[in-house]
């Protein structure tokens, strides 16, 4: 296929995927205004979504309404719900040809619909439901391919946006509220507050009850840990990205009979190591340490990507 | 009753003519609330099928569509017949012509034309000078518009040689009415026009270097052109990747475009971008719509390219007025369909004539298109008349004028029900290496405004389907 089809789906996929993830990580912010220092939670999210210091370089101050309004709308942030839609629309309208009729309505109702948002969509009384909105048209652009692509290179490359997307975004979530989550002294550890914000944690990812189906006790941080890092149950877990990831590349090497690159080889190595890894060996190594390893990687793998098959 | 113009319905004298006994009945019988509900229901499939056009001069939102009228059009398996053998040969004595302006220039030595007329023309494609596209044929994909005056009166109001458009919506007009109609296909035979795809992507192929299994690609501006509908639909319809410029890469005057494998071998391009925008290194420097070194693989006969560059100089509008000498020049016969007559101003007789009798007249850009530019006199007040004139002869090179044609109208679905409107067609011709193809039909265009004779779309003109009757259209049924 063409290569620059492959790039329009690819990150067509992962514009939708990260519009997803940004809606998460808001409305886990929100929902910890009053229990926590809002200011904290609403910088941790900024610092997830990466554009942490673009903010500043805009704003004076962290406050709900500016930072919601940031991570949503366009203006002035190019990674926002927003402009994630606009590039995605993009894309999809550049290789519609490679699109089922499904995915293109998806994504173009959701444009459509995104134009007649009401003017204060993003103040603090109409954010919920605009964020299930923006969580409805990603999950309607995902089922839209799942149920109607051809098991060709163009879905292997669509999907291979989204899990790549998907890792990238859990990696820096966790990295982010771990860092801010680090006791300043043990005395809190185990208290009511730090339940409270692992819970955040999980919530971000939307993961709260699946934490309980599979450990059946209290919020514990290294349990929180090996969920979204490990477990290959959790579909938004490390292992779990990396798992579809590797079988994306593995089905587009042999669409073109066995070829192989360093991108493949990264992948490899990546779930492999998520494959055999145990939780209590990276605490003891260091969380932060593995989560930025993985963050760095997991862009080094776009880039091998795009080299491979999108030049 | 009788009427000014002739109504491809009514004819002249009110009668309805036998090819349109069916459609008729049916409109006599199909209330107007119907017919207006199934106009509603085809806008809806035309919105949703996205089939937009794009228009520059307007503010805001410029994706629009070309209003559709659900009444078609006939022509009986005579007149098609007629039309497609004049087709024919217009279209063979234009790409004898461009053969010649490229090569020997036998029309020069006969006195026909001077190598000023041709050196001197903006779409003539110095470049081109002594090349030989694959089979001779420069212009592959033609679309001829023709109207209509009287019963067997048929005129070419226009050649179009370059890279014409509306294809597309003679194909989705054909399938949306099926959809809304399907009873009326059962009564009447209709010739299917569905084949186009097949039979383009068959001449494309017979343009290609030998060797290898052809790879045939569309060469679109991008997602911001005005026909990149059509671009992306001819690419679905044939199978074929859409390419941009960014997607080729020339290596030894060979192209390539850019897949997930790897480099992989072009060997046709049907490309939607303009000659100037081909290849920067020898025209446009500043164009990134094309692939450096496209030229150069061109002239060593690795890639064919439909429609040649340069082929627009012959369906310039002062050069329109020598096709029928063409017709008996290159192919010593004479021309089936007819020409409209035309000044030409750059001619002193000529100019002092058509400022004489603007008032009757049709003035037209020599390098205009979309019926931009254009003075249409009985319909234009003095003062638009005036400010022309002055413009006429400020340049008076740059204009040709043609007398008022009474173009035929054919019943159409209007606001008020059922009212007659202008015309024209658009037929398009295919020339490969391995010969001709027609598809019965074309692209009609009406002009939605009562009385107006300008049928593009970017004046509010709308579109129609187009139906040929099979022979048998009377036969078994």
């Amino acid at each position: 296929m063409l290569a620059r089809a492959a790039e329009s789906l690819f990150w067509l996929a992962r514009y939708m995927e990260r519009m997803d993830n940004l809606a998460r990580l808001i409305e886990a912010a929100q929902s910890m205004a009053g229990v926590l220092s809002e200011t904290e939670e609403w910088r941790s999210a900024l610092t997830a979504a990466g554009v942490d210091q673009l903010y500043d370089q805009v704003h004076q101050a962290v406050t709900p309404e500016n930072a919601a309004r940031f991570l949503c709308t366009g203006a002035s942030n190019p990674s926002a719900i927003i402009s994630c839609l606009d590039m995605a629309r993009l894309n999809a309208r550049a290789m519609r040809g490679a699109l089922t009729r499904d995915m293109w309505e998806a994504v173009n109702q959701g444009w459509l619909e995104s134009r007649q948002l009401p003017e204060n969509a993003f103040s603090a009384a109409l954010l919920p439901d605009t964020l299930d909105w923006v969580r409805t048209i990603s999950t309607r652009f995902s089922g839209a391919y799942e149920t109607t692509m051809l098991r060709n290179e163009n879905y292997w490359f669509t999907r291979l946006g989204t899990f790549l997307e998907r890792a990238d975004n859990t990696a820096r979530i966790l990295d982010v509220k771990y860092h801010l989550l680090l006791p300043q002294d043990s005395s809190g550890v185990g208290g009511m507050l730090d339940y409270y914000q692992w819970t955040s944690v999980l919530r971000a990812v939307s993961a709260v009850r699946a934490y309980q189906w599979v450990y059946r006790e209290e919020v514990k941080p290294w349990n929180v840990a090996e969920l979204l890092v490990l477990r290959p149950e959790m579909p938004r877990s490390l292992r779990a990205c990396y798992d579809a990831i590797t079988e994306c590349l593995d089905e587009l090497a042999a669409s073109h009979g066995g070829r192989r690159g360093e991108c493949h080889r990264i992948a490899g190595a990546i779930a492999s190591q998520l494959r055999y890894g145990r939780i209590g060996d990276i605490f003891q190594s260091g969380l932060h340490e593995h989560l930025t390893q993985q963050i760095e990687r997991a862009a080094e793998l776009g880039d091998q990507i795009a080299a491979h098959y999108m030049r | 009753m009788v009427r000014q113009f002739f109504d491809d319905m009514h004819g002249t004298d009110g009668e309805v003519r036998a090819a349109y006994a069916e459609i008729a009945a049916w409109l006599a019988q199909t209330p107007a609330q119907t017919l207006s509900a199934k106009r509603e229901e085809a806008e809806r499939l035309f919105r949703r099928i996205g089939i937009t056009f794009a228009v520059y001069t307007e503010g805001g939102d410029t994706e629009r569509l070309i209003p559709f009228d659900i009444i078609p059009r006939v022509l009986d398996a005579d007149e098609w017949t007629f039309l497609e053998r004049g087709l024919k040969q217009r279209v063979t004595a234009l790409n004898m012509f461009l053969a010649d302006v490229y090569g020997a220039r036998e029309i020069v030595r006969a006195g026909k034309l001077t190598n000023e007329h041709i050196d001197t023309h903006p779409a003539y494609c110095a470049y081109m000078q002594g090349v030989t596209p694959p089979g001779g044929v420069y212009t592959h994909i033609a679309g001829i518009d023709l109207v209509r005056t009287g019963v067997n009166d048929f005129y070419v109001l226009e050649d179009n040689c370059r890279t014409p458009s509306g294809v597309s919506y003679m194909l989705e007009n054909r399938s949306v009415m099926m959809r809304l109609f399907p009873e009326l296909f059962a009564r009447i035979n209709v010739e299917p026009v569905a084949r186009y795809p097949q039979d383009l992507l068959r001449t494309l192929r017979s343009l290609a270097p030998g060797g290898e299994e052809p790879c045939v690609v569309v060469l679109t501006p991008g997602q911001f052109n005005s026909a990149y509908y059509e671009h992306s639909f001819l690419a679905d319809e044939m199978g074929v990747e859409l390419v941009e410029g960014i997607d080729l890469v020339v290596r030894d005057k060979k192209v390539f475009m850019r897949t997930t494998g790897g480099l992989k071998r072009v060997h046709v391009i049907y490309r939607r971008i303009d000659d100037d925008f081909l290849d920067p290194t020898v025209f446009r420097a500043d164009s990134v719509l094309g692939a450096p070194g496209l030229m150069e693989a061109y002239r060593a006969g690795n890639v064919a390219l439909a429609n040649a560059p340069g082929a627009g100089i012959a369906d310039d509008k002062a050069i329109y007025m020598h096709v029928p000498e063409m017709i008996r020049f290159y192919l010593g016969e004479e021309p089936i369909l007819n020409n409209v007559p035309t000044w030409d101003c750059s001619n002193e007789g000529a100019l002092a004539y058509v400022l004489d009798h603007l008032e009757e007249l049709v003035v037209k850009e020599t390098r205009g298109s979309g019926g931009y530019g254009m003075l249409v006199g009985p319909h234009a007040t003095k003062k638009t008349r005036d400010a022309f004139a002055k413009k006429l002869r400020l340049n008076p090179a740059g204009y040709v004028a043609q007398p008022t044609l009474a173009l035929s109208t054919c019943p159409t679905f209007v606001a008020d029900g059922t009212a007659p409107r202008h015309v024209d067609l658009r037929p398009f011709v295919l020339s490969g290496a391995d010969g001709m193809r027609i598809v019965p039909g074309g692209l009609t265009r009406v002009a939605l405004t009562d009385g107006s004779l300008v049928v593009n779309s970017s004046q509010g003109g709308g579109t129609k389907d187009t139906w040929v009757l099979h022979t048998r259209q009377n036969g078994a049924k």
